[in-house]
């Protein structure tokens, strides 16, 4: 079998796989949480930061052409993996018993399509402005540059609707549970991890899940509760 | 003054048993109740002890897997309350004593279940599977000569010790039976690594890695998912972490196999 055969089709080659895709994710989640915190700055710092990533041309759609590639791939072979997994035990134990597999471990496939159903509604909200065309006419004039678009009312528009700020914190709540398996599964996968690391791993884990949690969810809360308001 | 003995009050049991006549019936639960059982009895001599009675009245008897009884061959294999083996830590069924339970209890025993261990009958199941994957490279191919030579080549304590923790695998499958994806990854992993840390396991390591894995797709298991199911079930306590070196050993084995240079040998040899 060729190399992009046997990582696609043997199983240790599908977990090879999921962990690198996990991990661009996993770094592209981070990233975009960093970004989007300059929404307690003002307003100048986060219009002028969309404007630089829109400016990327380009370079921008290289990058969204291989994060959207690596969640194609994540996402198949979930699916795959998870058919097979199925398929391995046809008649379940009469007696259900689990050691130590973690609920979080056991609810990946369902926590990510959660996380998928709010990425293609968000991408639907923010990136392709859909049924807000008005969010694209929107200008900030930068102090010393042009006039871009005004990401940051875009952004307190957007949350200022409870019911789709209560489904981004679910998601994003989902989402940090998803990542408390994934990033140390993803180590294991990739073989870059052993017993003397677990404990450290697995408090990492659980403290980047929590940040990662609380601060996205303060976006729709500051929104909310009038601490992040629209700018003139 | 002698320390009293433990009194060893006989108790009580109701065994629920998965009773399958064989690999293509289907099969169901079948309760037997078990009367003056010996707290120091072993779990496999109170089945043969149910299994006496069910000969005397004419019924057929419980078929379970057992050969050695001392948690060393891997032969034996119920699922007893849905833990392979059964409560306890580090052993094997045999090693399984019924001061474990208590009067009254109720004890499920199932089979292991895998779609790639077919079940034979009642708790009989079929793993050749896992010698169709040790057949694929578990082994080495150069003559190790006799016992004296084995210390012709130096291998460092530590390998030799982690290789002997890879080796204490007995096969007996519960890392498949009490995986929720009943997949073979630490089976793999602890055969891989066992001759992966040694020299002698050198000349056929990419090959091996490769061929094992591939076989073991083949047979139907699952895939990992890293829950650690396995390790926590191993009656040799084989550790997880030989899973990891498993990944990093057949990612570089893809890699290093494509992308070393061919021998001029292999295209015909010296001419």
């Amino acid at each position: 079998m060729n190399l992009l055969g046997s990582l696609f089709q043997s199983s240790i080659g599908k977990k090879l796989l999921m962990a690198f895709t996990g991990l661009v994710l996993f770094g592209f989640v981070t990233g975009h949480l960093i970004g989007n915190l300059q929404i307690f700055l003002p307003p100048e710092k986060i219009n002028a930061y969309g404007h630089m990533l829109e400016s990327l041309g380009a370079v921008l759609w290289l990058i969204r052409l291989f994060l959207f590639a690596c969640l194609v791939i994540h996402l198949w072979l979930a699916i795959q993996l998870t058919l097979e997994n199925r398929a391995a035990r046809p008649v379940a134990y009469g007696v259900e018993h689990t050691n130590r597999a973690t609920l979080a471990s056991r609810l990946m496939a369902r926590s990510g399509l959660v996380v998928l159903a709010f990425l293609l509604f968000h991408l639907a909200q923010f990136t392709v402005r859909i049924g807000h065309p008005e969010w694209s006419e929107h200008t900030y004039q930068l102090a010393n540059g042009p006039a871009v678009r005004d990401v940051y009312n875009m952004v307190v528009h957007g949350f200022s609707s409870v019911s789709v700020s209560v489904f981004y914190i679910i998601a994003v709540g989902l989402l940090s549970y998803h990542l408390s398996h994934g990033v140390v599964s993803l180590l294991q996968s990739l073989g870059l991890k052993n017993e003397r690391w677990t404990r450290g791993l697995e408090g990492f884990a659980v403290a980047y899940c929590w940040g990662y949690f609380l601060l996205n969810a303060a976006i729709p809360l500051a929104v909310l509760g009038g601490f992040v308001q629209l700018h003139s | 003054m002698v320390a009293e003995k433990p009194s060893k009050k006989l108790f009580s049991v109701t065994l629920r048993v998965w009773r399958q006549p064989g690999p293509a019936a289907p099969g169901k639960f079948v309760e037997y109740p078990a009367a003056n059982v010996n707290p120091d009895m072993s779990f496999l001599e109170l089945l043969d002890v149910v299994n006496d009675g069910l000969t005397v009245k004419g019924e057929e008897p419980i078929a379970f897997a057992h050969d050695c009884r001392e948690g060393i061959c891997g032969t034996c294999s119920c699922t007893i309350n849905g833990k392979p083996h059964g409560p306890g830590h580090g052993i094997a069924t045999c090693q399984l004593y019924m001061r474990s339970f208590q009067d009254g209890d109720v004890i499920v025993v199932e089979p292991f279940r895998a779609k790639a261990f077919p079940i034979q009958r009642d708790l009989v199941t079929d793993r050749a599977a896992f010698d169709k994957i040790q057949q694929a490279g578990g082994f080495i191919s150069v003559r190790t000569g006799a016992a004296p030579d084995a210390n012709s080549i130096p291998v460092p304590k530590e390998d030799a010790d982690l290789a002997m923790d890879a080796a204490a695998c007995i096969g007996c499958g519960a890392c498949v039976a009490a995986c929720k994806n009943a997949s073979a990854m630490l089976f793999v992993a602890a055969k891989v690594s066992h001759l992966g840390l040694m020299p002698q396991g050198q000349p056929e390591r990419d090959r091996r890695v490769l061929a094992m894995v591939q076989t073991m797709d083949a047979a139907g298991f699952g895939n990992c998912t890293n829950q650690y199911e396995c390790s926590a079930v191993c009656p040799k306590n084989i550790t997880h972490d030989f899973i990891a070196r498993l990944n990093r050993d057949y990612a570089k084995a893809l890699f290093r196999t494509r992308f070393k240079p061919v021998s001029g040998a292999a295209a015909g040899g010296a001419g």
